[in-house]
Formats: C-alpha cells, sequence, structure tokens
C-alpha cells in the first residue's frame, strides 16, 4: 500500500442554477490576461449540448484520455512516446479558438440565429445509439440539466503523460495537477492528452496553463474561488486517500463500465486503523488524515455512493465527482399529476425515464445504469423521508430500508447535501503544519506560487484579490484578517456581528 | 581580413553562443520556448513544419558529417570521393529543397495570417532572414560545384573547421575557397551565435527523456515556492 492524499471535489447538480458566477469568479481570478481570452478553468454547459470547447467528449476526433492497447497495457489515445516524438514537428489536433467560442461581443444574431445544436452532443449520440427508436426523437424534450466543469485533478492524468518535456506534474501533497511554467516548451501535447480538454494554451506566453485547483488558496486551508462564490453552494472540498500503488491497475480494468468500481477500489477508508497506520508511516500529516475522516467528499463518494465520476471511460480516475441531477425526474413526475415526492412513485419513474437514466450513465459511469439508478433512488428517498419528518409524520423506514440505508445515515446525508455550513462543505487541512506559519505569512503580504511572469499572479490580481500580491501595500493587521475570515465563513450574518 | 575572418570570428561565434545559453539558462527558463502559435490555424503548419525541421535536421547531420569525419574515416569505409560527392550533392539539395520550401511555407504563413503576424517579433524576422540566407547560399554554392567531385570542401573547410578545437586555426586553408562557400560559413558562423538569442534556442529542448520516464510525473511542493519570488529578467516582457 502506498497512501497518497487529494483534495477532490464533489458538486451536486440537482442544485446548479446555471449562473455562471463560478466561471466568472474563476475568470476574474486567473484567466482575465491576454493570451488567456478563449480560457474558462471552470466553466458550466447545458446537458444535452455541445459542451466546451465544443464536441470535447468525441474522443474518435480529439484523442483525449488512455486506450487500452492490443495486450492490455494502458497507453494515451494520442499515442506513445516513440509516435509523440516522431510528430512532434506537426501541430497535435486541438481545438480552434472557434471551438473555445468567440467572445461575446453584443452581436446577438450570433446567438439568436446559430443554428440548434442538440444533436451534436457526443453523450446524447452514444446513448441514442443504445436506446430504442421510440425515444429518438424525444430526447431533448426530455430533461436539462447544468454541468458545471473544472480541471478533474485525475489521479491517472493523461494531460502529464502527454507532456514530452515533463512539465506536468501531480503534486504529490496534495494531488493539483500543474503545470510548471519555466519547463514547459509549448508543445501542446497536454491540450490533445486532456480528454476533458481542461488543459489550455497561452498563445501570448506560448505555454500550457490549467486550473489550479486555487493552489495557493488550497494551501493556505481555503476553499477555490468557484466553491466560495458558488451561489448554489453546491460544491464540496475534501480530502481523499488512495492507494497509489492500484491507481494503473484500476485505471486498466478491460471493461469500461467496471471502471467506477475500481476507482472507488483505489480510495482507502480513513476509519481503518490500518490505512491510518500506513498513511502514518508515509507522511502523511495528522491534520490531513482527521481531515479525511470528515471529509464531505469522501462521505458522499464512497459513505453514501450518490456522486459519480464524470466519464470514467476515459481512464484518466477523475477527482472531481458528481450527484447526478434527481429534479428533471421529479419534474416529469409533477407534471403528470403524480406525487413527484412520493417514494412509490419516484423510485417508479426513475426507471421509466429511461432516457435521462440512459444519457446520466453515458456521462457518469459509462453506460452502466445501476450506479446511477441506485445514487438517484438514494436522493429520492432521502426526499420522502425528509418530507414525513418535516410534515410531522412518521417516516417510513422501509423507504431508506429500501436504498440500503439507516435511517439515521439519510438523515445525515440529507443535513451535508441540504443544510451543510460552510466549516462542513470545505474541510481543507493547510498545506504542512511545520510551515503553516511561513505560509500565512507569504499568503497575507507576498506573492503567491503561482506568481511567474505573464501568470496568474503577475498583473497583482492573486487569488486573493486585488489588494495582494506584490503591490507593497501596508501589513493587513491581524485582527482584521480574522475578521475578514469571519464575514467570509459565516453562514448567517448574524455570527459576524456578534464576534 | 582572413584572420579575422577565420581566426577570430568562429572564435567570437563560439562565445556568443555559450554566454547565450548560459544567460538563458539562468535568467529566462520561462522564455525558452518554440512559442508555436497553435490554436491559430494548422492546415499549412502541419505540412510546412514537419518539411522544415526534418529537412533541417538533415541538413545538419550532414553537416556534422561532412566537416568533422574526416576524409580518411569515409575512405577506411569503402566510400570513395565520388560516391560521397553524389551522395552529399542529392541528399543535400534535397534536404535543402524540403527545408527551403518548408520555411518558405512557414514565412508565407507569417505573413498572411494576421494573428500570427501580430505574434511576430522583429527578433523572428532577423533570425528569419539569416536562416534563409544561410541555407540558400549552402544550396546554390553546392550546385554551382556540382559536376564532376564538386567542390572538395573535405580538403579545405573541414579541416580548417576541425583546426579551430585545437586552438590552432589554419587560416591559410580557407583563402582559396570560392566565395559562395565562404559567403555561406559566415552567415552559418552568425546564425550559430544567434542560436540563443532567437527562438531558435528551442532545439535545446528536445525532450529525448521523454523516452525514458514513467508517464506520471509526482512532484513535491518545493520550499522555494513559499515566499516571494524574485522579479525576473526576460528578454522579452510577456502578457499584459
Ligand atoms: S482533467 Fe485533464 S488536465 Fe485535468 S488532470 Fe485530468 S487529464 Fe489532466
Ligand atoms: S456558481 Fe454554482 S450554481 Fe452558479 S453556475 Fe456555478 S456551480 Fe452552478
Amino acid at each position: 500500500m502506498r497512501p497518497m492524499a487529494q483534495i477532490a471535489m464533489v458538486m451536486n447538480l440537482d442544485k446548479c442554477i446555471g449562473c455562471h458566477t463560478c466561471s466568472v469568479s474563476c475568470k476574474e481570478a486567473w484567466t482575465d490576461r491576454q493570451g488567456m481570452e478563449h480560457v474558462w478553468f471552470n466553466n458550466v454547459e447545458t446537458r444535452p449540448g455541445q459542451g466546451y470547447p465544443r464536441r470535447y467528449e468525441d474522443q474518435e476526433r480529439w484523442r483525449g484520455g488512455w486506450r487500452l492497447n492490443r495486450r492490455g497495457a494502458l497507453k494515451p489515445t494520442a499515442g506513445g512516446r516513440l509516435r509523440k516524438l516522431a510528430g512532434i514537428f506537426s501541430p497535435p489536433e486541438l481545438p480552434a479558438t472557434e471551438d473555445y467560442e468567440e467572445p461575446w461581443t453584443y452581436d446577438h444574431t450570433n446567438r439568436a440565429g446559430a443554428p440548434a445544436h442538440g444533436d451534436l452532443d457526443p453523450v446524447a449520440e452514444r446513448a441514442r445509439r443504445q436506446a430504442s427508436d421510440k425515444v429518438r426523437n424525444e430526447f431533448e424534450q426530455t430533461f436539462m440539466f447544468y454541468l458545471p466543469r473544472i480541471c478533474e485533478h485525475c489521479l491517472n492524468p493523461s494531460c502529464v503523460a502527454s507532456c514530452p518535456s515533463g512539465a506536468m506534474y501531480k503534486r504529490a501533497e496534495d494531488g493539483v495537477v500543474l503545470v510548471d511554467q519555466d519547463r514547459c516548451r509549448g508543445w501542446r501535447m497536454c491540450v490533445t492528452g486532456c480528454p476533458y480538454k481542461k488543459v489550455y494554451f497561452n498563445d501570448r506566453t506560448g505555454k500550457a496553463e490549467k486550473c489550479t485547483l486555487c493552489a495557493p488558496r488550497i494551501e493556505a486551508g481555503l476553499p477555490t474561488v468557484c466553491s466560495e462564490t458558488c451561489v448554489g453552494r453546491l460544491r464540496y472540498l475534501g480530502v481523499v486517500l488512495y492507494d497509489a500503488d492500484k491507481v494503473t491497475a484500476a485505471a486498466s480494468v478491460p471493461r469500461e463500465q467496471d471502471l467506477y468500481e475500481a476507482q472507488l477500489d483505489v480510495f482507502l477508508d480513513p476509519e481503518d486503523t490500518r490505512v491510518r497506520r500506513a498513511c502514518e508511516a508515509a507522511g502523511i500529516p495528522d491534520d490531513w488524515l482527521a481531515a479525511a475522516r470528515r471529509s464531505p467528499v469522501h462521505a458522499l463518494i464512497s459513505k453514501y455512493r450518490v456522486a459519480l465520476p464524470l466519464h470514467p471511460e476515459y481512464r484518466t480516475m477523475p477527482m472531481v465527482w458528481y450527484i447526478p441531477p434527481l429534479s428533471p425526474v421529479v419534474e416529469a413526475l409533477t407534471e403528470t399529476g403524480h406525487d413527484g415526492e412520493d417514494a412509490r412513485n419516484l423510485f417508479g419513474a426513475i426507471d421509466a425515464l429511461r432516457i435521462p437514466l440512459e444519457y446520466l450513465a453515458e456521462m457518469f459511469t459509462a453506460g452502466d445504469v445501476g450506479p446511477v439508478r441506485s445514487a438517484l433512488e438514494r436522493l429520492a428517498a432521502m426526499r420522502s423521508h425528509m418530507r414525513a419528518v418535516n410534515l410531522g409524520e412518521d417516516p417510513d423506514p422501509s423507504v431508506s430500508a429500501a436504498v440500503g440505508m439507516g435511517v439515521y445515515e439519510i438523515e445525515e446525508m440529507y443535513r451535508l447535501l441540504s443544510v451543510a455550513e460552510y466549516a462542513d462543505r470545505y474541510v481543507i487541512p493547510t498545506a504542512a503544519v511545520g510551515d503553516a506559519r511561513r505560509l500565512e505569512e507569504s499568503a497575507l503580504t507576498q506573492g503567491c506560487s503561482l506568481d511567474y511572469e505573464g501568470g496568474p499572479g503577475s498583473g497583482g490580481d492573486g487569488p486573493f484579490g486585488r489588494g495582494s500580491g506584490r503591490k507593497l501595500l501596508p501589513l493587513t493587521p491581524v485582527e482584521k484578517f480574522h475578521i475578514l475570515g469571519e464575514r467570509r465563513t459565516a453562514d448567517h450574518t448574524a455570527d459576524v456581528e456578534e464576534t | 581580413m582572413t584572420t579575422l575572418l577565420w581566426g577570430v570570428l568562429p572564435y567570437v561565434t563560439f562565445a556568443l553562443l555559450v554566454a547565450g545559453l548560459i544567460w538563458r539558462h539562468r535568467h529566462d527558463r520561462f522564455g525558452r520556448a518554440a512559442r508555436s502559435s497553435p490554436v491559430r490555424e494548422s492546415k499549412l503548419l502541419n505540412i510546412a513544419s514537419p518539411a522544415f525541421h526534418y529537412g533541417i535536421l538533415f541538413v545538419l547531420v550532414g553537416h556534422l558529417v561532412g566537416l568533422f569525419v574526416p576524409e580518411s574515416w569515409t575512405d577506411a569505409l569503402g566510400v570513395d570521393a565520388h560516391t560521397y560527392h553524389l551522395f552529399s550533392l542529392y541528399g543535400g539539395t534535397a534536404a535543402g529543397v524540403v527545408t527551403v520550401a518548408g520555411i518558405l511555407l512557414l514565412v508565407h504563413r507569417r505573413r498572411t495570417d494576421a494573428p500570427v503576424l501580430r505574434a511576430t517579433t522583429a527578433n523572428d524576422k532577423v533570425m528569419y532572414a539569416v536562416l534563409l540566407a544561410a541555407i540558400v547560399m549552402g544550396v546554390a554554392a553546392k550546385l554551382s560545384h556540382a559536376s564532376g567531385d564538386g567542390y572538395r570542401y573535405r580538403d579545405s573547410l573541414a579541416p580548417w573547421s576541425r583546426s579551430l578545437f585545437t586552438l590552432r586555426p589554419d587560416t591559410e586553408l580557407m583563402a582559396g575557397v570560392p566565395a559562395l562557400y565562404q559567403v555561406h560559413t559566415v552567415l552559418g558562423m552568425a546564425l550559430v551565435a544567434l542560436v540563443p538569442y532567437t527562438r531558435l534556442a528551442h532545439m535545446f529542448s528536445a525532450p529525448v527523456r521523454y523516452l525514458f520516464r514513467p508517464y506520471v510525473v509526482y512532484r513535491s511542493r518545493e520550499p522555494r515556492q513559499w515566499g516571494q519570488r524574485p522579479e525576473r529578467r526576460s528578454r522579452e516582457r510577456l502578457g499584459g
């Protein structure tokens, strides 16, 4: 066992209202620079739809991720080492600027006159191929939801594997995948290599850049900017422990539908004493272990099993997971005149609305509807259980039992999914305790670790906003820092006034 | 004049090359990239870029063999002067033509694609001019002495270039060399001196280690990243 820690994210898709606050605040913090106009480290796409960049999920075209070769070994879809070096002088397969969509120029005809792209969704194409003719055309009417995306900070990142210069790496302490700007030589193979198209090329500096999971903030124990600003409060951040020795084997299981289970197997249970001992031996600090035990991400993924990985079939072992949306099902049910929150109706409806299920399965489990159905059923059970509680009725224990959960468990899950406060949604240990002080200082008054030239920090607008960074402002008094911190993390305004 | 051109200039070139490489390594690792312009437009680039790069690699190897492998070695391998000449004539010319075609396409793209043109610096233009001139002069020199065994540069230019390494440059050898070859040699030296100061520096980034490393790279947070980082000097200020 070689335990490693990773900061992972879960997003609850039921709550996303598609407001793009996350995208805009991310852009303000990181990509508001020349050469990065087309870049959205965080984007929100409407599904079914083409996505951003357009049709990025079509790996026949963009050649991202990993494939198994004839001997069953993992190989980057775009070709192995020799293939890459031989072709190094030709530009790799990249989305063009138009695929990233052009900036909004207030020419409304561009939008109003745009062709309908609904049937160009690669996921819909795959789901359709499997679905029957009957439902072929009902697709777009059936349902719609928003999918916010950032870099997945994969356990088996194909972007890193594609980089000839070795400039990209996975950070050992927290699993963040980064591009070393000093070593990047602009080969752009990572852009091709990433199946989620979450590495971008800055054509001003000639370097690749990507989502850093707001590394400087994470190091200081703060959530990412997109999580911080999320209007729906639907993002969760926490530590996941995993066994690095098992990653390659798990990523190369032959059947794509087994990848979800295989990835669950890679994760370690922080309650297990054997695991804890191994973690200590591997030098994972105590506060990280403590955080792993309180991790909302671990709970949603492994304990409640309601979160699913996005496109496990790319074999990169993504680490931003999603709770599939139940709302379209409830909505459709209510429209037919049924009680949309009655457990019996809901369970039946999940299956009856086959297309959403198949579509979601195509996104989250390589087409296996089983795990999606059971996640949705758990959410449905939670809804009807809590409705009974709120109406003062006696909750029917058979409802929670039907999805294999106890009453206490289901209420815990409800708390996490609906009323969890800031400190429960983001459980982020700071970078190594020993350096905590130094980090605090550097985070407060000086630059940040991404302060390279032409980089996000260089304009002075670091992750802490305009007031921080290299401009030598008067030192922030520590009291003021704490007041600001409390104001930011408080869930009710009253809490702040008391202090 | 002879001493200046063939005795001093090569060493100046070499000094500029080494100094430039050291400077780049110390102060400007960030700037050392091919500065490709990708999101742009790639149909033309798809043909032009490999044509140019493979062409110039072949040319480079040809020069290394021609200059630094003494005639006695190839003789020992049983390659006579005429065979050698034919090989270098056809091989060299073919590579030269491919390279020139590639570079012309690349320059054409640079000039006609507005965003790419805007991304072109004065530095690039000088570099392109010297590079193109050096290659064209080389091909011209070769073709103007194509008959028979061609010009036997392996009796003059090559020993001269080797004598540079012993620090006793034999400038006499260069006196009788045809003008075209002389011009080509000077341009070649200019090009070598320019390497570290232009985008040509990306040739030292050949990612050979990629072949031997594991696919996924892990790295720990570096202590030097924690505090404030000094302002770095750079050849060009990028972004804004
Ligand atoms: S999502 Fe893409 S860029 Fe992010 S770690 Fe995975 S392969 Fe790399
Ligand atoms: S801020 Fe939250 S609710 Fe708004 S689009 Fe982003 S993820 Fe969705």
